[in-house]
């Protein structure tokens, strides 16, 4: 049985192209991924290099339609905040009457709500102070660093074409391993913080390896198992948890006991801010991944992978190892996200929703950034960004966090359509085919 | 399912056949039930009541003969399977072995519970069962439509809160149930529509379509929430609630009665649609139609069929029957709350998967999720040693073995997932 359509599986224009160039290199034509290329329009004479600059302003290339894609998620924003505040909505029976009403009252409470949103996040200009005025940006810091890892994760098995959901359960066996060794080893200062990082990891490497294993023997799905595992790693949390040894004792509510001070990661600007090397480590691993994808053999091998499976056997390359090599990784960078969630300052000991939505956040991370390293970074960053914004939001505005969930998943509706941000602004085609839609590959 | 890029299935050759190896599990917990069971249990009645409550007529059987004997019967049936019997017989005796374990266990349970709790309320049980099933069996239907014609819907999760929110909304602001109905079946609906513009229009990954989609409808249900229901609960958060129904004569038979039919519209209506959609799927123009499409849009479409239009019709139909699933919630049984489906669209899908895309497997996929979700909460309150959690966890891993080909290979349509491209 041959698959008719061996889709890239990314929505990112390297791979795509390596996907065509292996199947024109194994004889076949992807109708369908030629079908969604917009076309490259016909080279002209060079012209000006201002001119090239605001061609390729409005031209649909990747920042612009983030650009774009992020202004839009922000404008539905406005209208969710709009509509459900009572007050304003009551400003609307009367527009025909005063539209001053209702332009003024929606702008107040949407302007505020933004305003807000970019001072918890970026900087606050009444902030007075050294720790005030760095405050915002040591939140964004906080809430990207594990982002960057669960973002990373879901990356590095897109590239080789398999989809990562379970970087949620990745990160929560990580959280739980590099907990209790964080509080059940006595261990001096360093080295505790070491082993705990190690256990984290190890421990998603393990929740990585079980689909990688059994989509290379059996070819189970890896979506599918990837689901089930995050709830499998979920209830094990939570028995987990409740057990005499790892259960505060001073506690009756499900809370484990605190990570030891010797295994915490250390803070980056005193102890007033929350910014911890954590941020530094999703920087070096940001960089790891960078070279792994692009410089090493595994990363070439797994690039094949994804791009074409048949074409890498008849290559020579063992797909079966890739896959579950290239899923132990994705784990194990999950896993080290994860373990973040205790050995950092969000918080030190595990609860149920110790790791909150990071791992399905890095999967909109991994999506945002196009599936390549240093553009997983600069997603995370937007990302922490509005969660640390909307922590802020949510305290001075009034305004939900759970607009920041709205925001973020409208983003990487926009983001993975491009076609359909294209459309609403009348953009050009890209010069270079810069964006392509990621096609689906089905169960 | 199977991706034949990386193993191709291989044929059961030599000795060891899958109905072998099944056996060989089976006769394997056969005999962990007859001896850690049968030594655990203690020699107290274990009493099957058919009843509510303590009282009434009762099922009777000694603890430690009960989890022997039912452990026996288990590993016969794994014997069975050793011998090599014929083929058709797998499916029974499967199913005999693995009931028999599930008995040997209760019995081992009951009968080990605290003086006084030795009985287990069959009827309790059943109603449990059906009403945990239940947004399961909307939510996996769901799936069958959306998947049959070749879309993957892993929005199942965003359909059922997003119904359970827009019922409990216009429920509350109408003050009436069926205004509420219709608005779930159309909050479902318009989840189910953003699925089906960006999967058929737009090409998107429909796998990363439906994780979006799902935190698109956590975000905005939250949100919503926040601002309106909780500040306002009266106004916005009071939705009417469907009245039992008691079905004349049929409310009468012994357990499943009172169990099942005296209950609300929701588990009817869900009943029903597995019926339905069954015959649809298997019996009409309509359903061999999906199913082409499902399996190879472009033979369909050469046939005539219009497979785009086919699909965005059956994935918002899929939406409409989520959204009713999510109204089971709101509109019988709890009032609204953040993030209230709680995995539920997951472990639906999981029973599409485990059900093999089809209604009725879907049924008691759904209904055996059901059940283990009761019995830890059974097993709960007699206080047993068994934590629940692990109970909770039986649904995915049975579906990570049933994936991997452990307990019998599963399929999805062909052409799930992949979007249709006209020319």
């Amino acid at each position: 049985m041959t698959n008719p359509n061996p889709a890239s599986g990314s929505p990112d224009k390297e791979p795509a192209t390596e996907a065509q160039a292996a199947q024109v290199a194994a004889g076949g034509v992807d109708r369908a991924a030629t079908a969604t290329t917009p076309k490259p329009a016909p080279e002209p004479e060079r012209p000006a290099l201002g001119r090239l600059f605001l061609d390729n302003l409005w031209a649909a290339n990747t920042v612009t339609v983030t650009v774009l894609a992020v202004l839009l998620a922000m404008l539905v924003g406005a209208v969710l905040i709009i509509v459900s505040d009572p007050d304003v909505l009551a400003t609307y029976g009367y527009i025909t009457a005063r539209p001053s009403d209702a332009l003024n009252a929606s702008w107040t409470v949407v302007s505020e709500a933004y305003a807000n949103l970019f001072k918890g996040a970026i900087f606050d200009p009444e902030a007075s102070g050294f720790t005030a005025a760095l405050s915002p940006i040591s939140e964004t810091l906080t809430y990207t660093a594990p982002l960057v890892f669960t973002g990373l994760s879901v990356a590095l098995a897109f590239r080789g074409g398999l989809f990562n959901i379970g970087a949620q359960g990745q990160a929560t066996i990580g959280v739980i391993l590099a907990a209790l060794a964080g509080f059940l080893l006595p261990l001096p200062p360093v080295l505790h913080l070491l082993v705990a990082v190690i256990a984290g990891a190890a421990g998603g490497a393990l929740w990585g390896f079980i689909p990688g294993i059994l989509k290379a023997r059996t070819g189970a799905h890896e979506v599918i198992n990837t689901i089930m595992l995050n709830y499998v790693a979920l209830y094990f949390l939570s028995w987990i948890i409740i057990q005499s040894g790892v259960q505060n004792p001073n506690r009756a509510d499900a809370i484990s006991r605190p990570v030891d001070p010797s295994a915490q990661l250390p803070r980056l600007l005193g102890d007033n801010l929350r910014v911890h090397a954590g941020i530094l480590l999703a920087v070096l691993a940001t960089w790891f991944v960078a070279w792994l994808l692009n410089r090493s053999t595994f990363g070439f091998e797994l690039r094949a992978v994804g791009a074409n499976p048949n074409a890498a056997r008849t290559a020579g390359i063992s797909v079966p190892r890739t896959y579950v090599l290239m899923m132990a990784i994705a784990g194990l960078l999950a896993g080290l996200g994860g373990s973040q969630m205790v050995l950092g300052s969000t918080a030190d000991a595990l609860t149920p929703q110790v790791i909150a939505q990071i791992g399905f956040d890095g999967i909109l991370v991994a999506l945002l950034g196009r599936v390549k390293p240093w553009g997983v970074l600069l997603a995370a960053l937007l990302f922490g960004a509005l969660q640390a914004g909307g922590n802020r939001m949510q305290g001075y505005a009034g305004i939900s966090l759970e607009l920041v969930t709205v925001l973020q998943a409208l983003i990487v509706i926009f983001i993975a359509a491009p076609a359909l941000v294209k459309a609403i602004f009348q953009l050009r085609a890209a010069r270079a085919a810069r964006l392509q839609t990621s096609l689906a590959k089905g169960w | 399912m199977a991706v034949p890029d990386v193993a191709v299935a291989q044929v059961d050759e030599g000795f060891w056949t899958r109905t072998r190896k099944i056996g060989a599990v089976l006769l394997a917990l056969g005999v962990v039930a007859t001896v850690a069971f049968g030594a655990l249990a203690t020699d107290r009645q274990a009493r099957f009541t058919l009843s509510e409550t303590e009282g009434g007529a009762a099922l009777e059987i000694n603890g430690t003969i009960g989890a022997i004997l039912f452990g026996v019967v288990a590993a016969a049936a794994g014997v069975a399977l050793l011998a090599g019997v014929r083929k058709r017989w797998l499916t029974t005796l499967l199913g005999v072995g693995i009931v028999a374990f599930v008995l040997s266990f209760l019995c081992w349970q009951v009968s080990a519970a605290p003086e006084g709790r030795n009985f287990m309320p069959m009827v309790n049980m059943v109603r449990g069962t059906f009403i945990l099933a239940l947004p399961l069996i909307f939510g996996a239907l769901a799936g069958v439509l959306c998947e049959r014609s070749g879309v993957v819907n892993v929005a199942i999760e965003g359909q059922l809160l997003m119904g359970a929110f827009s019922g409990a909304l216009f429920g509350s602001l109408s003050g009436s149930v069926w205004v509420g109905l219709v608005a779930a079946a159309l909050g479902g609906a318009i989840i189910s529509l953003l699925l089906a513009v960006f999967a058929i229009r737009y090409l998107v990954d429909q796998v990363v379509m439906g994780i979006v989609l799902n935190l698109l409808a956590v975000g905005v249900t939250g949100f919503l929430y926040e601002r309106l229901m909780q500040t306002d609960a009266q106004t916005y958060n009071s939705a009417p609630r469907f009245s039992t129904w008691e079905i004349p004569l049929l409310s009468d038979i012994p357990v499943l009665g009172p169990a099942l039919f005296r209950s609300n519209l929701f588990l009817y209506v869900g009943l029903l649609l597995v019926l339905v959609i069954h015959i649809g799927l298997f019996r009409t123009r309509w359903g061999l139609r999906t199913r082409a499409v499902g399996e190879h849009p472009t033979a369909a479409d050469t046939l005539g069929v219009k497979v785009l239009r086919l699909r965005y019709r059956n994935v918002l139909l899929a939406g409409v029957v989520a959204g009713i699933g999510g109204a089971s919630y709101t509109l019988a049984l709890y009032s609204f709350t953040k993030n209230m489906i709680g995995g539920k669209g997951f472990i639906a899908l999981a029973a599409l998967i485990f059900g093999r895309w089809s209604p009725t497997g879907a049924l008691l996929a759904a209904l055996f999720f059901g059940f283990a979700d009761q019995l830890g909460t059974y097993l709960g309150a007699i206080g047993s040693g068994i934590p629940s959690q692990f109970l909770a966890m039986l649904p995915y891993l049975a579906t990570i073995l049933a994936v991997a080909g452990l307990v019998g290979r599963v399929r999805a349509p062909a052409a799930d997932g992949k979007p249709y491209i006209k020319g």
